[in-house]
């Protein structure tokens, strides 16, 4: 139980700072904790599969074949599946690094693993849908075509200022998470 | 389609598909008291940056200084996409610039100041903090080449 509490403290604290803010502004309160109580329903609805889907992938998914698909030699392929996997997920942004977690300890490689969360933060399609019929097809594909550029530029960059030893720290780390 | 799956694979292992679930279920377990505490601040962060605020922020004629909002209010706040995209074609309407409404939906989406305790739990800090910053220089670049482009 204490250590229930100990865990959640930081959310409680945020809780409480919510209903101090209830009390002194009730609009902003209220409008605060509606948020909250939405996004809360949005977590409790969609990242559920998403984890269901990553012990899934956890069992299912040998690792020499995800050494092959995403892994260090894996190429444009890699990309191509790094930026297909995020770009057909569904999803808030922090409900990638978990499957990113499981994707690294599979063996992906560390370039492919942030092209998967730059697809997933910028190119999925219920989004780019989305995006067309709000701010025009035009906006849309010439962003879709500089994000894919950037997310792969971005993904390279990272990987080369990391060193061999960082790397290693991270794909332990991500031993341990799964 | 998470579903079908899971009904296959009981079909195929039933002791495996229950472990995986047990992995599952530890991950979720695991970062949930973060996910929570993500959300609530992005409530209370959401309370005061209402679309008229932002609105005013990166409004018609705001200049250099409507840019620098631009981006702040788009890496330091989550606004899922179904709030960002209307409000990005409002505000361009109403006469926003367009490179403040570029940089605003590039760095919402790319750019996750509020989520960075996740992003370094995975991936530690170093990446963290490298990804985030690179991908706030490059929502710049979209932007002007964005602009270039459409203008």
């Amino acid at each position: 139980m204490i250590n229930l509490l100990k865990r959640y403290r930081f959310f409680l604290a945020m809780v409480l700072i919510n209903l101090i803010l209830l009390w002194l502004n009730l609009e902003a309160g209220l409008r605060s904790f509606k948020i909250s109580a939405d996004n809360m329903l949005q977590v409790f609805l969609i990242i559920p599969p998403i984890f269901i889907l990553l012990g899934l992938l956890d069992i299912w998914v040998k690792r020499e074949t995800m050494i092959k698909w995403m892994g260090e030699s894996s190429g444009l392929l890699g990309i191509t599946i790094a930026f297909l996997l995020g770009s057909f997920a569904a999803g808030p942004l922090y409900a990638a690094f978990p499957v990113a977690g499981v994707l690294l300890n599979k063996g992906s490689r560390f370039s492919n693993i942030i092209i998967f969360i730059g697809a997933w933060s910028t190119t999925k399609i219920p989004m780019l849908l989305f995006e067309t019929s709000t701010m025009g097809w035009r906006f849309m594909l010439i962003r879709f075509i500089l994000d894919i550029f950037g997310i792969t530029a971005i993904a390279y960059l990272t990987e080369k200022i990391m060193t061999t030893q960082e790397k290693e720290i991270i794909y332990e780390k991500a031993n341990m998470l799964g | 389609m998470t579903g079908l799956l899971l009904f296959i694979s009981f079909r195929k292992d039933r002791k495996k598909t229950i472990q995986g679930l047990r992995k599952s279920w530890k991950a979720f377990e695991n970062i949930l008291p973060l996910f929570l505490s993500i959300i609530m601040i992005i409530g209370l962060g959401l309370a005061f940056l209402s679309p008229q605020v932002i609105s005013k922020w990166i409004g018609e004629k705001s200049g250099w200084l409507g840019i620098a909002a631009a981006a702040f209010i788009g890496s330091v706040t989550l606004i899922p996409g179904w709030i960002t995209f209307p409000l990005a074609a409002v505000l361009l309407k109403s006469g926003a610039g367009f490179i403040q409404i570029t940089v605003f939906v590039s760095t919402s989406m790319m750019v996750g100041v509020v989520t960075i305790p996740v992003e370094i739990r995975y991936l530690g800090r170093k990446v963290a903090v490298f990804r985030n910053t690179l991908a706030l220089v490059f929502s710049f670049i979209v932007s002007l080449i964005m602009w270039e482009v459409l203008k």
